[in-house]
């Protein structure tokens, strides 16, 4: 099943809808609560990402009956060092985003402690591809 | 852990009684009701006893069930276990100890007000919180209805809740005990708790993680109020053995009303009432957009108790006469007055405090589609094919309260597609349904009389 959501830059009233809406399919669909935590961690901090610090972008999940595959593309300033960013703590938000709470540093440090697999893909002033990915369990299942 | 195969439900449907008109389908917030033959029927499974649709029927067809009053008479101490609202809602028309002397009159041998254990399980709840870091923020276990809609409908959340037995129990175990320490066979005493709210009832009768409930039966609290009034009026209750006049501290009175846990808890907490409400924060939390807070007051009805189904007065006024009460408390402890109950279960503080935990209370969700990942993936594809033709109206008509449960009846094999009057429409047009047919559909929802009527 495919599932696709714009998700705005800068719009900070409508970060984490697409999340919110991954969640629900997921309770639907009887992913093991625990499970569900880590996806909508990752993906809300994925969604505030390009919220953020890109113009625009949109997310495509993928669900089949053993994973879900998340592909965050936007339009922005791109990542120059990946492996800095990876950082915990390590941070580029202007003041602005700080003072609402976000841009601590966490977001992709957060993603990747929760995710089963994470792929990041920038190229300065296009914009930047993350792709997470985390196998589901059943609620009540091995 | 314990597990009920059905849910008690303290609500009952009257199909007599019933005329059909979908307020109920379209108030529940668990979607929990659906119309066939012109009648409204409950899956038990959904519900969360919150009572909504208790307060929407037009020709009280919902009722909420009770045991005999007579029940009281099996025992020989009969404790009437009073919460504040039903105090605050007579305090105009009957003082306190009025009300006392007329429950001993109504043949209660003992009283004790529900709310009196209210600190003690606010220590209790406290060093729970701050031994559960890890499952911030702590939701309180309070509202009966609140746990149950965290079950069904939000079961990532199971975990936040603080699974400690509600004042009542507390409030039962201290006077069961007291009396046994005065000599009373525990076989001979029988608890009885005046309810403002069908989700205390289902409480009592099945419990949330626990084996038994401390009290031995339920009495609604409309009538209660109203036999109370009664009495009052036709008796010279004055005349009666008063018994002592407890004085409750200001933090128990005001517990049963909102903000009454989250103003004595430590640290950020939140008071949140109404069902939709919580449910809107509920969302919101599972979406991990709000963080640092420590703990959660969450009550099912606009006003917490004093807004119960069951209450008789206006609910503002309730909590205005409560707040004026736990106001004159205040004062009168500036002038040493005794806090009897209090000092005594406060003694007993670590006895007790092995009592209060209940098991873990387990996730049952409704939401999903199907136990298994494959299947509920396959029937949600259905469900997203059926939302394309279905109208997005969410009128009802079809005797599901929305659209989306309409398709997700349909895959579940409980209705079908041709319900829908906008899909009549369609068929009609291309000539594959007559009108006949539709008005057949009609009818096995909304039942033969509502569509047999003479247009002159």
């Amino acid at each position: 099943m495919q599932l696709q959501y714009d998700i705005e830059g800068g719009n900070f009233t409508k970060a984490g809808f697409a999340s919110s809406e991954i969640k629900k399919v997921l309770k639907q669909l009887n992913v093991d609560a625990a499970t569900i935590k880590r996806i909508v961690v990752s993906s809300y901090e994925a969604e505030v990402n390009i919220v953020a610090h890109a113009y625009k972008g949109a997310v495509t999940v993928v669900i089949d009956h053993e994973k879900i595959v998340m592909q965050y593309q936007d339009e922005g300033p791109g990542i120059p060092d990946i492996e800095q960013a990876m950082v915990a703590g390590y941070s580029t938000a202007s003041p602005e985003v700080r003072e609402m709470g976000f841009g601590a540093g966490m977001g992709l440090p957060n993603i990747h402690k929760n995710a089963d697999d994470l792929l990041i893909e920038s190229e300065v002033n296009k914009g930047t591809l993350v792709t997470i990915t985390i196998y589901l369990k059943q609620e009540g299942g091995q | 852990m314990m597990q009920h195969p059905e849910f008690h439900h303290a609500l009952t449907f009257n199909r007599e009684t019933c005329v059909g008109c979908s307020h109920c389908m379209k108030v529940c917030p668990t979607e929990a009701i659906r119309v066939m033959e012109g009648k409204a029927s409950l899956m038990p499974n959904r519900c969360v006893d919150c009572g909504e649709c208790y307060r929407v029927c037009p020709v009280d067809a919902i009722g909420v069930e009770q045991d005999d009053f007579a029940m009281i008479y099996q025992f020989r101490h009969r404790v009437a276990l009073v919460p504040g609202v039903l105090l605050g809602q007579l305090s105009d028309e009957i003082i306190t100890r009025q009300i006392y002397s007329v429950l001993m009159e109504m043949g209660f041998t003992h009283i004790c007000e529900v709310e009196t254990g209210a600190e003690v399980l606010r220590k209790a709840m406290q060093s729970y919180i701050n031994e559960h870091q890890e499952n911030k923020p702590l939701i309180s276990a309070f509202c009966p209805a609140v746990v149950r809609l965290i079950q069904v409908k939000f079961p990532s959340l199971v975990h936040n809740i603080i699974t400690m037995k509600p004042p009542l129990d507390i409030a039962g175990l201290y006077i069961r005990d007291r009396l046994i320490n005065e000599g009373a066979k525990p076989e001979e005493i029988g608890l009885f708790y005046f309810t403002p709210c069908a989700a205390k009832i289902a409480a009592v009768k099945s419990p949330v993680g626990e084996q038994k409930s401390v009290v031995d039966g339920v009495i609604n609290m409309d009538f209660a109020y109203n036999k109370l009034l009664t009495t009052a009026k036709q008796s010279k209750s004055a005349m009666c053995p008063v018994p002592e006049d407890p004085q409750l501290s200001p933090e128990a009175i005001l517990w049963s009303l909102t903000t009454g846990e989250s103003n004595v808890m430590e640290g950020r907490s939140l008071a949140i009432d109404g069902i939709n409400n919580v449910m809107a924060f509920l969302e919101e939390l599972e979406d991990e957009e709000v963080s640092n807070i420590d703990f959660l007051e969450l009550r099912a009805c606009d006003e917490s108790c004093a807004g119960g189904i069951l209450t008789s007065t206006n609910r503002f006024l309730t909590a205005e006469s409560m707040r004026r009460r736990a106001q004159q408390a205040e004062q009168s402890t500036d002038h040493n007055i005794e806090k009897l109950p209090e000092e005594h279960i406060l003694a007993k503080y670590h006895s007790l405090k092995d009592q209060l935990t209940v098991d873990k209370v387990s996730p049952r969700s409704m939401l999903k589609l199907d136990e298994n990942i494959q299947g509920a993936l396959e029937k949600m594809q259905r469900v997203n094919e059926l939302m394309e033709i279905l109208p997005y109206v969410d009128c009802g008509i079809c005797g599901s309260p929305t659209c989306q449960s309409l398709a997700e009846d349909i895959v579940r094999e409980e209705a079908e597609l041709e319900r829908c009057i906008f899909i009549q429409r369609i068929l009609e047009q291309k000539g594959t349904f007559t009108a006949e047919e539709s008005a057949e559909v009609m009818k096995k929802i909304w039942g033969e009389n509502k569509l047999n009527k003479e247009i002159k």
